[in-house]
């Protein structure tokens, strides 16, 4: 008998919604839910996977050259995120030119400085400060920081001759050797 | 000779004075140059327009620095957003206007800078997504009222107040014990 009045209540409950509501509400909150999975997934997904190629990029730099990833096949790469404002940026400052002027002469490795959420003026004042000779540039946008997902500065990445992400370093260099223990391996091969 | 009686002073100390008027003359000349050209040459150029703190803070209130989320520009006090605020504040003294330097902005920091973001790609969802949860919301609420309203027992068997009800109450919890019991 109670299984008759329970269907009865659902029989009312049915009828008294019409169907391509429910279809849109349901629809609608599936979509919702969807949204927020693809963003949590691509938030928490990044460019921070040793052995994951790493992601593509343009840096223009402060005196107008272009330097492509993807035109780098065969060098390694030392991308360095920092700004003007940082201080833990300038704790690593003499180390990464000590490290430059070091592999600079080989031609196989390239460093690549690029200044986030920094104003040109300062960041140009910033690298006279600190004589710093390998090319610099603005981030454009924002652009190479998301493609990074860098979670502030700085914070570096080293790119192997076949373009994967073979290191990265999200707080300052501490010693050149530590620079030379994270590039010399990339170079043995 | 020399004509004393016409002139109160010889040839050569008249040729004194002179020269010495001369000297005068030139060095209050270099003087007043050293004193005035300077500063009109400093002020010539480029005379900078001052900008007050509200005229810069008036466009960063707008405006969001990545380094610290959600802190408006106008009131964030790290470096990073001061450097900011100086920046517009040397942009609105060459005559940009605010359109101008917000676009400067996003061109060099990404749509994130700007507390309300541009409407395009996904940003429309900001847009579109609300009103359609509030219609969505407004049409679920009117089908419920509708559907309750309909499963409402009518007037005429309501009105035969507590008695029938309770009987029906009575019946309903006698079956459910029954059944409770069978278990």
């Amino acid at each position: 008998m109670s299984e008759v009045i329970t269907e009865s209540t659902q029989e009312v409950t049915v009828r008294s919604r019409p169907r391509w509501g429910r279809i849109l509400a349901w629809g609608g909150l599936a979509i919702l839910l969807a949204l927020l999975f693809f963003g949590l997934l691509r938030t928490q997904s990044g460019g921070k996977r040793i052995g994951a190629p790493a992601p593509e990029f343009t840096l223009t730099t402060f005196d107008g050259q272009t330097y492509r990833l993807k035109e780098l096949r065969g060098k390694v790469v030392v991308v360095n995120f920092w700004a003007s404002w940082c201080k833990p940026c300038e704790q690593e400052a003499d180390e990464l030119e000590t490290a430059w002027r070091y592999y600079q002469p080989r031609g196989d490795v390239l460093f690549l400085g690029v200044a986030w959420t920094d104003t040109d003026k300062k960041s140009l004042e910033y690298l006279q400060k600190f004589g710093i000779t390998y090319p610099n540039g603005p981030d454009l946008g924002t652009r190479m920081a998301q493609a990074y997902r860098i979670t502030g500065v700085p914070e570096t990445y080293i790119i192997d001759r076949d373009g994967k992400l073979a290191y990265f370093k999200l707080s300052p260099f501490l010693s050149v050797e530590e620079i030379k223990s994270a590039i010399d391996p990339l170079l043995e091969d | 000779m020399y004509d004393n009686q016409s002139h109160p002073y010889p040839f050569r100390m008249r040729r004194v004075i002179t020269a010495s008027f001369w000297v005068v003359g030139l060095l209050s000349l270099a003087s007043m140059i050293l004193i005035f050209v300077p500063q009109a040459s400093a002020q010539n150029p480029t005379p900078t327009p001052a900008i007050s703190d509200d005229q810069v803070n008036a466009i960063a209130k707008e405006m969001y620095c990545p380094v610290c989320e959600n802190t408006p520009l106008d009131v964030c006090p790290t470096q990073a957003c001061a450097e900011w605020r100086e920046l517009i504040r040397e942009k609105l003294a060459e005559g940009w206007s605010e359109a101008q330097i917000k676009q400067y902005f996003v061109d060099r920091f990404g749509d994130r800078v700007l507390a309300t973001p541009p409407a395009r790609g996904l940003n429309w969802l900001v847009y579109v997504f609300p009103p359609i949860a509030i219609l969505l919301g407004v049409f679920l609420l009117y089908s419920a009222f509708r559907a309750w309203r309909r499963s409402a027992p009518p007037p005429a068997q309501a009105s035969p107040p507590a008695v029938g009800s309770t009987l029906n109450g009575d019946e309903y919890v006698r079956r459910l014990e029954e059944e409770l019991r069978k278990r």
